[in-house]
């Protein structure tokens, strides 16, 4: 009965692609309240976080509902177990945005360390995953989402290189360390951003192809 | 994962707040308001007026006892399903709500069943205007072998409804368009009624109770003798007509009561188990009898 379930299915979809906004715009803020050094701005990302929260529960109950009342089948059934399986993950990653938000609070009471040029190029990198991740779903584009995998290399490498190069200052100056080790954590955090993504993303390829690629070469 | 099976949205977040990001954009449309989906009508929306009650009803065939102690409250302008294993007592306490039992001999009913406010069972009830009130549809489809016009035009005609001839053949097109089958059937209403298929009839013979301007529906199984395309029209048209009707449906088919209803009834051996939103009912019933029975454990 596809004209009953066609409207909550629309409305699953919606609801995802809205809360995935409220996600990419907490990345964009708190690398922003750590670059701009603005504490204001990261206040506002952690207040913000209880409307995520609130959008996960509002989708647990949606799913559960749809899935007991109209009974999907197929390519509809893939899409709701999607729908189930990455809104956790989306309140994830907001986690994530939440905790670089604290360490710009921490981090804006000290002097700068230094120039952050790859921290602000790791957080684009992933907001631009999460973007392209979001867009697939959207569009139940696999290849896309095969795409948006391909880039968490990037993430990776500029992971492997902010944390030398943050290695390195600690070795030079003792003053730097806990700085530097904050760094190294919001650094974790947009690494574990990156991987979030991939999960998403091979979810994506599930409900278009019903192939899973998870834990397999397919994905690497 | 804790889910609170709320009926309320106890949430604040049930519409999305404006923010800077669109991502509205990539699914190239608009949020879809959340109108008519059957499970959603309740939560949140306030006090729903009672359309039907029954209160301490008991039925009898005879020495047999069908129902005990029925308590229940139906809302207006809402589908009702009643769901339960052969033989429960659903489709019995469906035919007390029209006093359709009555033309069964033996039959007895002691408590009450009040339809906006007044008991249908007393002394003084016109069952005639009774039956106008509270239409009624069977499972297996009976139209009157007459022409599909004449089907229609029946009961508006006894019921002195129409003064002239262009105001009947409005009234029959009027419901005709109601069932959702003018179309099918405008270029061939003097055709005999027999000749349409069996989803046709029985959305004729709906055509035909809402000829006489009823307020509730009553549908004993309406799709069971229809295949898939035919039984989806009949539940499209039953969403459609829960603006207007109150719909009390007895059906066998759990899936169907879980797509279109909003409340829903579980009988068992003539006894009420449960009554409460087909969410509740579907997610996380409070009677164990009902969750058995809907995860198929018995019935």
């Amino acid at each position: 009965m596809y004209s009953l379930l066609e409207p909550e299915l629309n409305q699953l979809r919606d609801h995802v692609l809205l809360m995935g906004g409220e996600v990419e715009a907490a990345i964009e803020r708190a690398m922003r309240a750590l670059t701009e050094r603005d504490s204001e701005l990261a206040e506002t990302v952690l207040a913000d976080d209880d409307r995520i929260d609130a959008m996960e529960l509002e989708m647990d109950r949606t799913c559960i509902r749809v899935l007991a009342l109209k009974s999907p089948e197929a390519r509809d059934l893939r899409f709701v177990i999607t729908a189930v399986k990455v809104t956790p993950i989306l309140e994830r990653i907001a986690d994530h945005a939440c905790n670089i938000a604290r360490a710009a609070l921490d981090l804006n009471n000290e002097p700068q360390l230094s120039q952050y040029i790859d921290l602000p190029r790791m957080s684009e990198v992933a907001r631009e995953m999460l973007h392209a991740a979001l867009d697939a779903f959207a569009a139940s584009d696999a290849a896309a989402a095969r795409a948006v995998i391909e880039r968490d290399d990037d993430i990776d490498q500029l992971y492997d290189r902010i944390f030398h190069d943050l290695m390195d200052h600690m070795s030079r100056d003792q003053n730097a360390a806990s700085r530097a080790a904050r760094l190294i954590l919001v650094a974790k955090h947009l690494e574990r951003i990156g991987d979030y993504v991939t999960d998403i993303c091979e979810q994506i390829v599930f409900m278009k192809e019903a192939l899973v690629i998870k834990h397999s070469q397919l994905s690497k | 994962m804790v889910v609170e099976m709320n009926e309320t949205k106890g949430v604040a977040m049930s519409t999305p707040q404006p923010f800077s990001v669109n991502p509205i954009s990539r699914a190239g449309g608009q949020l879809k308001s959340r109108g008519q989906s059957p499970g959603e009508a309740n939560a949140g929306s306030g006090a729903v007026e009672t359309k039907i009650s029954a209160s301490g009803l008991d039925f009898y065939y005879g020495k047999a006892q069908a129902l005990y102690g029925i308590n229940i409250q139906i809302p207006a302008r809402r589908i009702t399903a009643l769901i339960g294993p052969s033989g429960c007592g659903k489709s019995t306490f469906l035919r007390t709500l029209n006093r359709m039992n009555d033309t069964i001999v033996g039959t007895r009913v002691e408590g009450a069943v009040e339809i906006d406010g007044e008991n249908i069972y007393a002394p003084s009830t016109d069952v005639v205007a009774l039956r106008q009130k509270v239409g009624m549809v069977f499972q297996k489809s009976n139209p009157f072998p007459k022409t599909i016009y004449e089907n229609v035009a029946y009961g508006i005609r006894i019921n002195r409804l129409a003064g002239s001839r262009s105001e009947m053949d409005g009234r029959v097109e009027a419901a005709l368009r109601n069932a959702a089958l003018w179309e099918e059937v405008k270029d061939r209403l003097h055709s005999s009624a027999l000749s349409l298929s069996g989803g046709q009839q029985q959305r004729l013979c709906i055509a035909r109770a809402l000829a006489i301007e009823p307020e509730v529906l009553l549908m004993d199984e309406p799709a069971s003798a229809l295949d898939p395309l035919a039984t989806q029209k009949i539940e499209e048209l039953s969403l459609k007509l829960r603006e207007q009707y109150t719909i009390v449906i007895v059906t066998h088919n759990m899936q169907q009561a879980a797509r279109i209803s909003d409340h829903t009834a579980f009988f068992l051996l003539g006894r009420l188990v449960e009554f409460n939103t087909t969410d509740k009912i579907f997610t996380a019933p409070d009677d164990e009898r009902t969750e058995d029975y809907i995860t198929g454990r018995f019935g």
